[in-house]
């Protein structure tokens, strides 16, 4: 707690101003954008990255990550089409209330519930991670074997979808890690006789293939698709008495949403659903849910945003990624040589805490730029696919090819775009694959040093109390859903 | 795929294998067997130099619960069918036609063509007509990125017979 002043130390750094005030308009612009997103948008600029400092680097992803989830509410409620799957729940009520001539109220409920979400959020991460992280100090290889099979799990039972569908999509992402050659014996697996693949496959081609260029195809299956749009005069301040309605909601939201975000899962999209599910049922109208209610605006996106800092909690304190995006800040801080977990807490104070400072300007910024220049981030929309999309593949094939400076790279970035579109569109989530691919290793890893500590016996795994803990929570989490579907 | 089985004239009995559940379970299944088949083809370690398991053993333990759990979804899918699925329309076999483009010129002629010659396929089969407007897209844009790209991150494409030209 010592370190808390460091939290203003981006302050009175004009570089990390200048990269937040950049990091933000990015991620404003691309949550606007249908399809595109702070994941998407987060694994395009990571080569970039490569010309920053680590913390810019990660101040920059860290902001786009903020500002992208917000910016999905102003597609949601101007064309009823969510600008992120997190802002999926802002349709219900934002689209209905901007058609009713009150799109500047409804984006402004947006705007002021996302940063008090966000902000909450933050502070949860500013004390919940650095105890996380002490709690980590008595992890050995089998608690962090259970911890990364729990949340695995996790992800699977309360992700988006079919349960045992994000259970194959996760056990694909671990397989996808197993490419190359073996990193306890050096043997070649899966690798048929092509060299750049004994290195791997890394995780932007594959991230910028399920996210970016499956979109794309998605998108050529819509382009008759016409959106109708509603007229944005101004964004307008919520009134003392959409104040009095919904500050309940946000709280509650705020706290549902970090801690679904502390949670492995697809993070901002359940936090979401959740957000505005248990601002439907404590609201004493209920009835008005789907048809312009302000506290449903308020408790999607009051969770959503929250689970912003949420997910970085994990993702910092022991090096699991909360959500998908925070699974391209992980790759961000691994490329910058940065190694998340306790001793990052212990060594390096001062680039966690100007994370979690430039978390916190960040939300400003974006209440800001949102609030003044909302009218503009959506006319972005008016952008045409069939210009705005071959656009992106350039950017795509050149960021993709640009970290290795491979093109087997750039091949299987448009192989796993198909595959990203044919999961997609039998119902597999790609989220649970970007976390197994992300927890692959340390799933293998800590498995096979486990054993040779335990000499090959896996029933020392259950001599172990808190990985223990870990399997039994694992089982909870994955009977779950069979509990749900008998109620 | 469940266009198909609602067509005239199947045979209820066959109409079971063009279901989408039946057909991506499959694909599932195919896929992974032959890569479990390829997992029996990893080097051994000798037992004096093995460390905890061989390295073949987890991506076979990976695959057997690949194929298990998509059992498990097909047999689900019967009680519970998958949601039906629209055609794919022309747009979505041309844009993956143009991925195809984009890897053989890219590969033979010249990456930057590659990307150009997408851009404009794309473009014009998603409807754009302007001639100004798919030269923006399909070279001033590009050439832009390429430029960022090569100075800003000082990055090599490879050889071609456009890029050769401006690395002179």
């Amino acid at each position: 707690m010592e370190n808390l002043g460091l939290i203003f130390a981006p302050l009175f750094s004009y570089k990390l101003l200048i990269v937040l005030f950049f990091g933000t308009i990015f991620g404003l612009i691309l949550g606007v954008l249908p399809g595109l997103g702070p994941t998407t948008g987060g694994a395009l600029i990571l080569p970039f990255t490569m010309t920053l400092d680590p913390l810019s680097a990660i101040v920059l992803l860290t902001a786009i990550y903020c500002a992208g989830t917000y910016g999905g509410a102003i597609t949601a409620i101007l064309i009823n089409t969510p600008g992120t799957p997190a802002a999926a729940a802002t349709c219900l009520d934002g689209y209905p209330l901007a058609q009713k001539g009150e799109a500047g109220r409804a984006l402004g409920m947006a705007t002021v519930s996302s940063v008090i979400g966000g902000i909450a959020s933050v502070i949860v991460l500013i004390f919940f991670a650095p105890l996380l992280a002490n709690l980590a100090y008595e992890f050995g290889q089998p608690e962090y074997f259970a911890l990364a099979i729990f949340g695995l799990t996790m992800l699977a039972s309360i992700g988006e979808g079919s349960p045992i569908k994000n259970l194959i999509a996760g056990a694909f992402g671990i397989l996808i890690s197993t490419v190359g050659k073996d990193f306890m014996t050096s043997i070649d697996r899966f690798t048929f006789g092509i060299n750049e693949l004994t290195e791997g496959i890394g995780f932007i081609p594959v991230v910028v293939g399920l996210f970016a260029i499956s979109e794309m195809l998605t998108q050529s299956t819509l382009i008759n698709q016409i959106f109708n749009r509603v007229a944005l005069k101004a964004v307008k301040l919520p009134s003392i008495d959409d104040y009095k309605k919904t500050w309940k909601t946000i709280i509650r939201s705020s706290g549902i949403g970090s801690f679904i975000g502390v949670l492995p899962a697809e993070g901002g999209t359940v936090a979401s659903l959740i957000g505005y599910a248990e601002a439907k049922r404590w609201s004493k109208k209920p009835e008005d849910f789907g048809k312009g209610s302000i506290e449903g605006i308020a408790g999607a996106e009051a969770a959503n945003n929250a689970a912003t800092g949420g997910a970085m909690v994990p993702t910092l304190a022991l090096g699991i990624p909360g959500s998908a995006t925070t699974a391209v800040i992980l790759t961000g801080l691994i490329i910058h040589g940065v190694r998340p977990g306790p001793d990052l807490f212990r060594e390096q104070p001062e680039f966690l805490y100007g994370i979690f400072g430039s978390m916190l300007i960040a939300n400003i910024l974006f209440f800001v730029l949102g609030f003044f220049g909302a009218k503009i981030f959506a006319r972005i929309t008016l952008v045409p696919n069939k210009l705005l999309w071959p656009m992106i593949f350039a950017v795509s094939v050149c960021g993709t090819y640009s970290l290795n400076q491979s093109i087997i790279d750039v091949w299987l970035m448009l192989l796993f775009g198909v595959i990203g579109f044919f999961m997609r569109r039998y119902g597999f989530s790609v989220v649970p694959v970007i976390i197994g691919l992300i927890l692959g290793e340390l799933v293998e890893g800590t498995l096979r040093q486990s054993l040779v500590i335990f000499d090959g016996n896996w029933l020392m795994f259950l001599q172990r109390p808190i990985a223990l803990t870990f399997f039994v929570l694992s089982l909870i989490a994955l009977s779950f859903p069979l509990i749900k579907r008998k109620k | 795929m469940n266009d198909v089985h609602n067509e005239k004239g199947t045979n209820k009995s066959l109409s079971l294998f063009f279901k989408s559940s039946f057909i991506v379970s499959a694909v599932i299944i195919v896929i992974s067997s032959i890569l479990l088949y390829f997992t029996f083809t990893f080097d051994i370690v000798p037992p004096i130099l093995n460390r905890g398991i061989q390295p073949a053993t987890f991506p076979k333990a990976l695959l057997i619960l690949i194929i298990t759990l998509t059992l498990l979804t097909y047999f689900i899918s019967l009680k519970k069918p998958w949601k039906s699925e629209k055609k794919l329309p022309n747009s979505f076999y041309i844009t993956l036609l143009s991925f195809v483009v984009f890897i053989t010129v890219s590969k033979f002629l010249d990456f930057f063509l590659g990307i150009a010659l997408l851009s404009i396929i794309v473009s014009y089969f998603w409807g754009e007509r302007r001639v100004a407007y798919l030269i923006i897209v399909s070279i001033i844009f590009p050439l832009i990125v390429f430029v960022f790209f090569e100075t800003i991150l000082g990055l090599r494409f490879p050889p071609g017979i456009i890029t050769n030209l401006y690395y002179g």
